[in-house]
C-alpha cells in the first residue's frame, strides 16, 4: 500500500514539476530587416538578451520565458500575416513590438479580435488614443516629441515653421500633431510638404519651402529619408535651423547624412546621452547599467530604439509575474503597474493611459555635433 | 525665377541619368530586340559595387570607378551568355519574363551580398552647394552632366567612326544581311550587352552620392529609362538621350509645380500617351509589325 | 484539350473533402491566398493563353477590386456585397479605359502599356493617403457578409473562395472549348487571318481583356475583407510579374497549366520562408531556368519528358 502512495506521490511530484516549468511563451514582432532594420535589429537583440538573462535567474515565478520572434521587415501585410501566426498558431500569451507605428496600427484589429495584449514599441499617438483595452505602447508619444520642439522654438523666438514629413503611419501622425499644436505655441506653419518612404530625392519639396523663408524647418520621418531631407537643405544652400523627430535617433541617420548632421536638433529619450545626466536622475543607472550589458553581450551600445524593447518587457515581465499564463489578467496587470524605472521614463500606467510616461520627464533635446549626440536642454 | 531654374537644373540631372538608361535599353534592343526589364539592376549594381569601393575599402576614386563599371559591364555579358543566348529562339513574352526573372535574381544575389541597409557613398568632389541665379547645384550634379555628355560623345564616336561600331549598327538593322557580309553576329550581341551594363553602370556610380545605394534602388529606374527610351523611341540613340532629359525635366516640372507625391506617375504617364499617340516615339522610326 | 468533367470532379471533391477534415488555420490561409490567386490566374490565362495579349498591369485590377470594397466597407460602411459589385464597376470602367488605346498594339508595346498603367495604379494607391490609407494601408475592413451570414474564419473563407475558383474554372472550360474560345485561339495565332474571316478582332480582345479584369477585381474584393488589412505593398510591379509567370510557368494555353503555375508560385514562398532572405534570389533563379529549358511552361514541358522517358524506356 505505502508502495503505491510513493508511486502516485511521485507521478503528482512531476506532473506539478512539469506544469510548474511549463514556460511562459510570448511573441515578438520588429522590423529586423528592412529600411527600418536600425529600429527592429537592437529591439530583437535586447530582448533576446532579456529573456536569456531571466532564463538564467530561473524564469518568472520558475517558469522558463519561451519568446517566439518574427521579422516584419517593416512591412504592413507581413505584420498582419505573422501576427496571426503568433496568436494563432503560437498562441503566445502577448505580443512585444511592432516597431513602427503603420504596422502597429495594423496588428490592432487582429489583436482586438484574439484578446491577446499587445506592447507596441512605437510612437504614434493613434495607438494608445483613445485607449483599447488590448494595446500598450511603451515609448513616448510623438505630441510630446513636438511639444518638446515647440518650446525650444518659442525660446529661440523661430515664428514661421516649415514642415516635412513622411507619408506613413509615423509621419503623419507627427504631422497632425505638428498642424494641431501650432497655434497654441504661436507658431505659423507656412509650409507643409510630404515625401514617400522611398523617395530619393526631396529638392522640389524643400525649392517650394525655401521660396517661403521659413524660420526653422522640423522634417518627421524614419531613415534613409530624414538623412536626404538634411543633405538635400545643404545642397540648395538653406541655413534654418533644422529640426528632426526622435525617428532618427539612431547613429545610422548621422551615417548617411553625414556632414549634413551637424547641428541638427531633435527630441531622443535619455539613453541616447546618458553619461551627460546629473548622477541625480533615478533613470541615468538602469539606462548606463543596459547599455553595458548590451555591449557586453553585442559588442556595441544599443541605439535608443533597444530601450523601447527593454521597457516592453520589463513591463511584461512584472505583469507575467502577477498574472501567470493568462492573456485577460496579463492584460489587467500592465493597466495597473505604477513606478516601473524604465530605459525611457517611469512609467505609471493607468485604464486610461496605456502609455504611462510623464510628458515632461518623457524627452530631452539633443544635438548632433561632430557626428555624435550632444544634450542639449533636460 | 529661381524655383524655375532650380526645377530645371534637378530635371536636368535626373534626365542624364535616364539619358544613360534609356541608351543601355536601346543598345540591347537594337542588337537583339530583346527589351532588357533587368537594366535597372545594372545601375543598381554599378552604385553599391562604388560603395564598397569608394566607400568601405577606401579605393582611389579613378579604380573605383573603373571597377565598379568593369565589373557590371562583365555582369551584363555573363547575363547574356547565361539567359538571353540559351532562349534565343524564344517568344517575346518568353524573354520577357527571363529578363524580369534576370532582374528579380540579380537583386536577390545584391540583397544577399549587401543586405537590405542603404549604403552611404562618399561625393566626389565635396558637397558645397554653387549658387547660380537664386538656384543652387551642387558638384555632384555637374558630375552627372558632364559625364554623361562624355558617354554619349564616346558613343557616338563609337557607333560611327569605329569599325566594330559600324557592324554593331550593321547587325542592328539587318542581321541576315550583317551575317551575309561576313560579321559575327555572337561577339556583337556580348559586347552590347557588356556596353549597355556598363553605360548603365556609370548612370549608377555617378549617382549613388546624391541617393544612397539600395539592393532595390533599380527597379524604378529601370522603368523610368524604360519609358525615356519609348519617349525617344526604341530604334533611336539619339531619341534615347532627348527622351531622357525630356523625361527628367518634365518630370522635375511636375513635381516642382504640381505635386511632388505623384511624380513617379508623370513618367507613366508620358508611356502612356507615347504609346497610344506615337508608339515609335519621338525620333524612332515605324516599325514593321510582322502579322 | 477535350473538356474533361472528371478531373474538375475530382479536384472539387479534394477540396471539399480536404475542407471539412482540416483543422490547422495555416493551411487554409495558404490555400486560400492560392484560390485568389488562381481567380486572376485564370482570366490571365485567357487572355494571354487563348487571346495571345499580354498584361503586366494585372495586379492594379486586383488592386482596385480590393481597394474599392475596402475603401466603401470600412470608410463609408457599405454593405460588402454592393462593395464587390461596385467593385466590379470600378474594375471595369479602367479595363475600358486602358484596354481600348491599349489593345491596339502589339507585342512589347501592350505590354509596356499594361505596364505603365499597373504602375500609375499603383502610385494612385500609395498618395491618395486620404483615400487609401497610403503606404500605411488600410486598416478595419469588416469581413465579408452574405444574407446575414458573417464569414470569419479562414475554414468559411476556403468553401467561399474555392467555390468560386471551380464555378469559374468551369465557366472558363466550357468559354475555351466554345466557338468564342475558338475565335480566340485563332487570333493568338494570325489576327489578319482571323479578321479576314469575319472576326470583329478588337471586340474580341476588349471582352476578353474586360473578363480577366473582372475576375482580378472579384479576387481583389474577397482578399480585402479575408485579410481585413491591405496595402499597396501587395499590388506592387512584382505582383503582375508574378501573376503573368503562374500562367507561362503552368502553359500559356492551358488553363490547368496556369491553375498549376499558380499553385507552384504560391506555395513556393511558404516553402522558400525557410530560406528567409535567399527566397528573392531562389525565386529569379527558378523562373529563369524554368523560362529557358521549359518555355512551354511546366505542364507540356514535364509531359515532354515523360514521355521522352517512355520512348527511351
Amino acid at each position: 500500500m505505502k508502495k503505491w502512495l510513493w508511486v502516485l506521490g511521485f507521478w503528482f511530484l512531476l506532473t506539478g514539476l512539469a506544469l510548474a516549468a511549463k514556460p511562459y511563451k510570448i511573441g515578438a514582432l520588429f522590423s529586423i530587416t528592412g529600411p527600418t532594420s536600425f529600429i527592429g535589429e537592437p529591439e530583437r537583440n535586447t530582448l533576446v538578451m532579456l529573456v536569456e538573462e531571466i532564463n538564467k535567474k530561473g524564469g518568472i515565478n520558475g517558469h522558463p520565458i519561451e519568446v517566439v520572434i518574427y521579422d516584419t521587415e517593416g512591412d504592413e501585410t507581413n505584420a498582419v500575416k505573422k501576427i496571426t501566426k503568433l496568436c494563432v498558431q503560437d498562441k503566445v500569451l502577448a505580443v512585444i513590438g511592432p516597431s513602427r507605428t503603420g504596422t502597429t496600427l495594423a496588428v490592432i484589429p487582429f489583436v482586438e479580435r484574439y484578446k491577446v495584449p499587445l506592447i507596441s514599441c512605437a510612437a504614434g499617438v493613434k495607438i494608445t488614443e483613445p485607449v483599447k483595452p488590448w494595446v500598450f505602447k511603451v515609448p513616448q508619444t510623438d505630441r510630446m516629441a513636438v511639444k518638446r520642439i515647440y518650446a525650444y522654438c518659442n525660446e529661440k523666438g523661430y515664428q514661421k515653421i516649415a514642415i516635412i514629413t513622411v507619408s506613413t503611419g509615423f509621419g503623419q501622425s507627427g504631422r497632425e500633431q505638428l498642424k494641431m499644436l501650432a497655434p497654441k505655441y504661436g507658431i505659423k506653419l507656412v509650409a507643409d510638404e510630404v515625401f514617400g518612404p522611398k523617395d530619393v530625392d526631396m529638392t522640389p519639396q524643400l525649392t517650394r519651402i525655401r521660396a517661403k523663408n521659413p524660420d526653422a524647418v522640423i522634417c518627421w520621418g524614419t531613415n534613409p529619408g530624414p538623412a536626404i531631407v538634411a543633405k538635400n537643405m545643404r545642397q540648395l544652400g538653406m541655413k534654418q535651423q533644422l529640426f528632426m523627430s526622435h525617428g532618427v535617433a539612431s547613429k545610422r541617420f548621422i551615417a548617411l547624412a553625414g556632414e549634413a548632421a551637424e547641428g541638427i536638433i531633435l527630441p531622443a529619450g535619455k539613453i541616447l546621452v546618458a553619461r551627460q545626466l546629473p548622477d541625480s536622475d533615478p533613470q541615468k543607472k538602469v539606462i548606463l547599467d543596459y547599455i553595458a550589458r548590451y555591449k557586453a553581450r553585442y559588442g556595441e551600445e544599443p541605439s535608443a530604439f533597444g530601450g523601447h524593447a527593454y521597457d516592453a518587457f520589463l513591463l511584461l515581465s512584472k505583469a507575467l509575474e502577477k498574472a501567470g499564463a493568462d492573456r485577460a489578467r496579463i492584460r489587467e496587470a500592465l493597466e495597473n503597474l505604477k513606478g516601473v524605472v524604465g530605459i525611457h521614463g517611469i512609467f505609471n500606467m493607468s485604464p486610461k493611459d496605456h502609455n504611462g510616461l510623464d510628458e515632461k520627464e518623457a524627452f530631452v533635446l539633443v544635438r548632433i555635433h561632430n557626428g555624435d549626440w550632444e544634450l542639449l536642454e533636460r | 525665377m529661381g524655383e524655375l531654374l532650380q526645377y530645371f537644373l534637378s530635371g536636368l540631372t535626373s534626365g542624364a541619368i535616364y539619358a544613360l538608361i534609356a541608351l543601355g535599353f536601346t543598345i540591347i534592343y537594337n542588337a537583339t530586340e530583346v527589351i532588357n526589364f533587368a537594366q535597372g539592376e545594372f545601375v543598381m549594381l554599378g552604385a553599391m559595387f562604388m560603395a564598397t569601393f569608394l566607400g568601405k575599402m577606401g579605393l582611389p576614386l579613378p579604380v573605383a570607378f573603373a571597377l565598379s563599371v568593369g565589373l557590371t559591364a562583365l555582369i551584363g555579358i555573363l547575363v547574356e551568355r547565361l539567359t538571353i543566348y540559351p532562349a534565343r529562339g524564344a517568344s517575346v513574352i518568353t524573354l520577357i519574363i527571363i529578363t524580369i526573372g534576370v532582374s528579380i535574381l540579380l537583386k536577390g544575389v545584391a540583397m544577399f551580398v549587401w543586405g537590405k541597409d542603404s549604403l552611404a557613398v562618399p561625393a566626389f568632389l565635396g558637397e558645397e552647394p554653387i549658387r547660380l541665379f537664386g538656384a543652387t547645384i551642387i558638384p555632384q550634379s555637374i558630375l552627372i552632366l558632364v559625364v554623361a555628355l562624355v558617354a554619349v560623345l564616346g558613343l557616338e564616336f563609337f557607333f560611327k567612326h569605329t569599325l566594330t561600331g559600324q557592324a554593331m549598327r550593321a547587325c542592328a538593322a539587318n542581321r541576315l544581311a550583317a551575317r551575309l557580309l561576313g560579321i559575327k553576329v555572337e561577339p556583337l550581341v556580348l559586347l552590347a550587352f557588356g556596353v549597355s551594363a556598363g553605360l548603365s553602370a556609370i548612370a549608377g556610380v555617378i549617382i549613388s552620392p546624391i541617393t544612397f545605394a539600395t539592393y532595390d534602388m533599380g527597379t524604378m529606374l529601370g522603368l523610368k529609362g524604360f519609358s525615356a527610351a519609348v519617349l525617344g523611341g526604341l530604334t533611336s540613340s539619339f531619341g534615347a538621350v532627348a527622351g531622357g532629359f525630356l523625361l527628367g525635366l518634365l518630370e522635375a516640372l511636375a513635381a516642382g509645380f504640381i505635386s511632388s507625391a505623384y511624380k513617379d506617375a508623370a513618367a507613366f504617364v508620358i508611356l502612356l500617351l507615347m504609346l497610344f499617340l506615337k508608339p515609335e516615339g519621338l525620333f524612332g522610326q515605324g516599325e514593321i509589325k510582322k502579322l | 484539350m477535350k473538356l474533361n468533367y472528371g478531373i474538375w470532379a475530382s479536384l472539387a471533391l479534394v477540396l471539399f473533402v480536404f475542407g471539412l477534415s482540416n483543422t490547422n488555420d495555416y493551411f487554409f490561409n495558404v490555400l486560400n491566398v492560392l484560390g485568389l490567386n488562381s481567380l486572376v490566374v485564370l482570366g490571365l490565362a485567357l487572355l494571354m493563353g487563348y487571346a495571345g495579349q499580354v498584361s503586366l498591369g494585372h495586379a492594379a485590377f486586383y488592386g482596385l477590386g480590393a481597394y474599392t470594397s475596402g475603401i466603401l466597407t470600412a470608410k463609408y460602411s457599405l454593405s460588402p456585397l454592393l462593395g464587390i459589385g461596385a467593385a466590379q464597376a470600378v474594375v471595369l470602367v479602367s479595363a475600358l479605359l486602358i484596354g481600348l488605346p491599349a489593345l491596339r498594339l502589339k507585342g512589347h508595346y501592350l505590354a509596356m502599356a499594361t505596364l505603365g498603367f499597373g504602375v500609375i495604379v499603383h502610385v494612385l494607391f500609395k498618395e491618395t493617403i486620404s483615400l487609401t490609407g497610403g503606404p500605411s494601408g488600410l486598416v478595419g475592413i469588416p469581413p465579408l457578409q452574405i444574407f446575414g451570414f458573417t464569414l470569419l474564419s479562414s475554414r468559411e473563407y476556403f468553401f467561399l473562395i474555392w467555390s468560386l475558383v471551380l464555378l469559374i474554372l468551369l465557366f472558363s472550360l466550357h468559354l475555351a472549348h466554345s466557338p468564342f474560345g475558338r475565335a480566340l485561339l485563332a487570333l493568338h495565332d494570325s489576327e489578319a487571318a482571323t479578321q479576314a474571316l469575319g472576326y470583329d478582332t478588337s471586340r474580341l480582345k476588349l471582352l476578353v481583356f474586360l473578363l480577366s479584369a473582372s475576375f482580378a477585381g472579384l479576387a481583389g474584393s474577397l482578399y480585402a475583407h479575408f485579410a481585413m488589412f491591405i496595402s499597396p505593398t501587395s499590388f506592387t510591379f512584382l505582383h503582375s510579374v508574378k501573376l503573368v509567370t503562374m500562367v507561362v510557368i503552368g502553359g500559356v494555353a492551358s488553363l490547368w497549366g496556369a491553375l498549376l503555375g499558380a499553385s507552384v508560385l504560391s506555395i513556393l514562398p511558404e516553402v522558400l520562408t525557410v530560406f528567409e532572405d535567399y527566397d528573392v534570389l531562389i525565386f529569379g533563379a527558378i523562373l529563369v531556368t524554368i523560362m529557358i529549358f521549359l518555355p512551354d511552361g511546366l505542364l507540356k514541358g514535364l509531359n515532354n519528358l515523360w514521355q521522352k522517358r517512355k520512348t527511351h524506356g
